[in-house]
C-alpha cells in the first residue's frame, strides 16, 4: 500500500511539475522569440518564423540591430524618460492612494462610502472617453515655473505623471487590504495617544509591504505602456517615452530585427522591477486573492 | 576709465542692437520622419540651407514617427498648439482643412507649374498642400516567371485586361510552383494599404467610394453595378486561392515574393529596391490592369502645408516654396526612394532618371494616378472600405456588404453635414 502510495504521490508530483514547465515555456517563449530575433539580420528573422529557429540563436547572429536601433531612435533618452516618469508617478500613486484608503477605512466621516463607490466608478470608465477633455484642461493648466505663472502643461513631465497620480483601482487594492488589518492595532494605538498621521506611518504602512508591490507593479506596468496619454500632450522628443519610441521602428520597410532589440531594451526595466517585487507580489496575491 | 565705461558700454548696446537686427523669428514645423534618420538628414539639410539663406526666418524642426502622426497633429490642433508648419498625407489634407487644422498656400504658383498634378493638394479651388514627392504601386514580377507561363508582359499603352489578368494568375497557379500566383498584401489591414491599393481596382470597373461629382453620395457608386462586378471578382480571387487572405503571414508579405512564394506582388515603389536588389534585371514593374475604365492607381504622398493658427504664414509659405526645388526633391528621392515631382528632378535622380531600374514609376504615377476622394469624409469612409474588402475576402455577401458600406459611407456624411460639401 505505502508503495503504491507513493507512486501515486511521485506520479502527481511529476504531472504538476510538467504542467508548470509547459505554462513556464508558454509564457517564457515570446521573450526568448524577442531576444533570439533581435540577435538576427530581417531576411532571416522572417525566414525563420516557420520552424523552431526562431527560438535559437542559430545562423548569422549579432549585435548590429542594436546598433542600428540606437542610430534609428535615442532610445537611452526614451527609456530615461519613461522609467523617470513611471518611477515617480508609482511612488505618488502609493502615497496618494494608501492616505485616500486609509481615510475610508479608518476614519470616520460623512459620506465615505458614497465617495468610495464614485472612485470605483471611475474603474468602468476608459482613459479614452476622457482622453480629450483632460488634453484640454492640461493645455490650460497653469504651473509655477522659474520664470513665474506658466500656463499649459504640454511637453513637461509632470503633464505624465499628476493625472496618474491616483486611481480607482490602487486605492480599492489598499482599502481591502486595510480592511483585514487587525482593528485592534488602530484602537491600541488611539489609546496610546497616537495621531492618525502616526498610525498611518508607523503601524499600517509598515504591514503594507504586499499591496505596496502589488499596487506598485500593476501601477508600473500601466505608466510603462503609456502610449495614447504621451502621444498627445508630448510633442518634443526630449520627453518621449519608450512606447511612443516604438512608432520609430515602423517605416515603409519595417526593420524587424531593430524591433526586437528595442523590445528587448525597454523590456529590462520591467523584468528587473518584477524581479525585485515579485516575492511581495505573489505574497500579496495570496493573502488578498487580487490576480494581477 | 570714463573711456573705458563709455567704450563698454558702446560695444554692449552695438552687441545687443546687432543681435536684435540678426534676429531671426522662429518657425516651427512638425514633421513625420522619426525614426528616418536618411529622410532626417534630408529635412535638417534643409532647414539649415533655408536658415542661412536669409535673415527674417529661422525653421525648427519637431519630427514625430508617422504612426503617431496624425494623431499628435489632431491633438495638438485641439490643444491650440499646432507649429506654423505642417506635413500632411495628401489624402488627409481635405479633412485638415475642413477642420481648420491647415490654411491655403500662397506661394508664387510658377514653382509647381511642373509638378506631378497628383503632388499639388486642392480642395475647394485653394493650394493647401503640396508634394516633393508622389508614391506609386505596381505589379512586381520577373520576367522569367511571366516567359516561362506564356504570359504578355504587359506596357502602359497596352496594360492587362481583366481576362489576362486571370488567365495569368490561373496559370501560374496550375504550374503549382508558388503558394499563390499573387501577393496582394492583404496582411496590411491596418492601415491606409487596402484603401490606397485596391479602391483603383474599384474605380478601374466603374465604380467609386463616392460620387466625386458632388461628394454627397456613396450610395449608387459604391454598391452600384460596377461595385458589385468589382466585388464579385475580388471575392473570386480568394476563392479560387489566387491570393492569400486576409490572415497572410505579415512576414511573408515582407519577403515572400523574393522568397519564392508568390509570383508577383502588388507593391509601391517603397519596396521595389529590395526586389531590385534581389531579382536584378530580371526584376519587371508592370502596370495596373485595365478592368474596362481605364488602369488606376492610388496618389497622394505627404505634402506640406501651412498651419490655420501660425502666426507668421508668410515665412511658412516661404520655407515652403524654398523645399520645392529639384534638387531638394533629387535629394529625398535618393535618401528614401520616393518619386521625385517633377520630371526634371526625376532625370536627376539616381532610381527614376531614364533607364534606371525604377524608373517606371514616374510614369506610372503621371499615366495612371488618380486621387483618392478629395473630401473631407475620405478618412471615414477609407475605413469603411477598408472593412468591406475585408469581410467580402473573407466571404461575405458582396452586395449586402457594399449596401452597408455605402449606407455607413452616407450616414456619416450626413452627420457631418456634408462635410462642407
Amino acid at each position: 500500500m505505502a508503495t503504491i502510495s507513493q507512486d501515486n504521490h511521485g506520479l502527481r508530483l511529476a504531472v504538476r511539475y510538467l504542467v508548470l514547465v509547459l505554462v513556464a515555456v508558454i509564457f517564457i517563449f515570446p521573450l526568448v522569440f524577442m531576444v533570439v530575433s533581435s540577435l538576427k539580420p530581417d531576411q532571416q528573422l522572417l525566414s525563420d518564423t516557420g520552424s523552431l529557429r526562431a527560438f535559437l540563436p542559430v545562423g548569422d547572429i549579432g549585435l548590429s540591430n542594436y546598433t542600428h536601433a540606437f542610430q534609428r531612435a535615442p532610445v537611452g533618452l526614451f527609456v530615461f524618460n519613461s522609467v523617470f516618469v513611471t518611477g515617480l508617478t508609482v511612488l505618488i500613486c502609493l502615497l496618494v492612494c494608501s492616505l485616500a484608503a486609509f481615510a475610508f477605512v479608518f476614519l470616520e466621516w460623512r459620506g465615505r462610502a458614497v465617495v468610495l463607490s464614485i472612485i470605483l466608478a471611475t474603474l468602468i470608465v476608459p482613459f479614452e472617453t476622457i482622453a480629450i477633455p483632460l488634453l484640454l484642461l492640461v493645455s490650460k493648466l497653469p504651473w509655477i515655473g522659474f520664470s513665474g505663472i506658466e500656463h499649459g502643461w504640454l511637453n513637461t513631465y509632470r503633464v505624465q505623471i499628476l493625472p496618474w497620480a491616483a486611481d480607482g483601482l490602487t486605492i480599492f487594492l489598499f482599502v481591502q487590504y486595510f480592511k483585514d488589518l487587525p482593528r485592534e492595532l488602530i484602537e491600541a494605538s488611539r489609546v496610546e495617544g497616537a495621531t492618525w498621521l502616526q498610525i498611518y506611518l508607523k503601524v499600517v504602512m509598515p504591514l503594507a509591504g504586499p499591496v505596496l508591490a502589488t499596487a506598485a507593479i500593476l501601477k508600473f506596468l500601466v505608466m510603462y505602456n503609456q502610449y495614447l496619454w504621451p502621444l498627445i500632450v508630448v510633442q518634443d522628443e526630449a520627453y518621449r517615452p519608450v512606447m511612443v519610441g516604438l512608432q520609430y521602428f515602423f517605416q515603409l520597410n519595417t526593420a524587424w530585427g531593430e524591433i526586437m532589440a528595442y523590445l528587448s531594451l525597454i523590456t529590462i526595466p520591467v523584468l528587473a522591477f518584477y524581479l525585485v517585487l515579485q516575492r511581495a507580489f505573489i505574497a500579496s496575491i495570496a493573502s488578498t486573492g487580487v490576480k494581477g | 576709465m570714463n573711456i573705458r565705461l563709455t567704450a563698454f558700454a558702446t560695444t554692449a548696446l552695438g552687441a545687443i542692437w546687432g543681435a536684435q537686427a540678426f534676429a531671426q523669428t522662429e518657425l516651427t514645423m512638425w514633421y513625420h520622419g522619426a525614426g528616418n534618420p536618411e529622410e532626417s538628414a534630408v529635412l535638417d539639410q534643409i532647414v539649415e540651407e533655408f536658415n542661412a539663406s536669409q535673415s527674417d526666418w529661422s525653421v525648427v524642426v519637431q519630427s514625430f514617427p508617422a504612426g503617431a502622426y496624425n494623431d499628435t497633429v489632431i491633438a495638438g490642433a485641439l490643444a491650440g498648439n499646432l507649429p506654423d508648419i505642417i506635413d500632411v498625407d495628401g489624402p488627409v489634407m481635405p479633412s485638415w482643412a475642413w477642420a481648420g487644422y491647415i490654411q491655403p498656400l500662397e506661394i508664387d504658383q510658377g514653382t509647381i507649374e511642373n509638378f506631378l498634378p497628383t503632388a499639388i493638394g486642392r480642395w475647394k479651388d485653394d493650394i493647401y498642400s503640396v508634394g516633393l514627392w508622389e508614391a506609386a504601386v505596381a505589379m512586381v514580377t520577373r520576367r522569367s516567371v511571366l516567359e516561362k507561363y506564356d504570359i504578355r508582359i504587359p506596357t502602359l499603352a497596352e496594360p492587362w485586361t481583366r481576362d489576362e489578368l486571370d488567365a495569368a494568375l490561373e496559370a501560374i497557379k496550375e504550374g503549382g510552383e508558388f503558394d499563390y500566383p499573387l501577393d496582394l498584401g492583404m496582411a496590411w489591414s491596418a492601415d491606409e494599404w487596402y484603401p490606397y491599393a485596391f479602391a483603383p481596382f474599384l474605380q478601374s470597373f466603374g465604380g467609386d467610394l463616392i460620387d466625386r461629382s458632388t461628394y454627397l453620395e456613396a450610395d449608387g457608386v459604391l454598391n452600384g453595378d460596377a461595385g458589385i462586378e468589382f466585388g464579385e471578382w475580388w471575392q473570386s480571387l480568394f476563392d479560387r486561392e489566387l491570393v492569400p487572405g486576409t490572415s497572410q503571414d505579415p512576414a511573408d508579405r515582407d519577403s515572400g515574393l523574393i522568397d519564392g512564394k508568390y509570383a508577383m506582388s502588388w507593391n509601391g515603389n517603397w519596396a521595389a529596391a529590395n526586389a531590385v536588389e534581389a531579382f536584378g534585371d530580371d526584376v519587371l514593374f508592370l502596370p495596373a490592369p485595365d478592368f474596362g475604365n481605364g488602369p488606376k492607381i492610388g496618389a497622394a504622398s505627404w505634402q506640406f502645408a501651412v498651419s490655420a493658427s501660425s502666426d507668421h504664414p508668410e515665412g511658412a509659405n516661404q520655407f515652403i516654396e524654398f523645399m520645392l526645388q529639384d534638387r531638394w526633391q533629387v535629394a529625398f528621392s535618393n535618401a528614401q526612394a520616393v518619386i521625385p515631382a517633377t520630371s526634371s528632378a526625376a532625370a536627376e535622380s539616381e532610381l527614376y532618371a531614364e533607364g534606371a531600374p525604377m524608373a517606371v514609376f514616374y510614369d506610372l504615377s503621371k499615366e495612371q494616378a488618380l486621387l483618392r476622394p478629395v473630401t473631407p469624409g475620405y478618412p471615414v469612409m477609407a475605413k469603411i472600405f477598408r472593412k468591406a474588402l475585408a469581410d467580402i475576402a473573407s466571404g461575405a455577401d458582396v452586395a449586402d456588404t457594399l449596401d452597408a458600406a455605402a449606407d455607413e459611407i452616407d450616414a456619416d456624411i450626413e452627420a457631418n453635414s456634408g462635410y462642407g460639401n
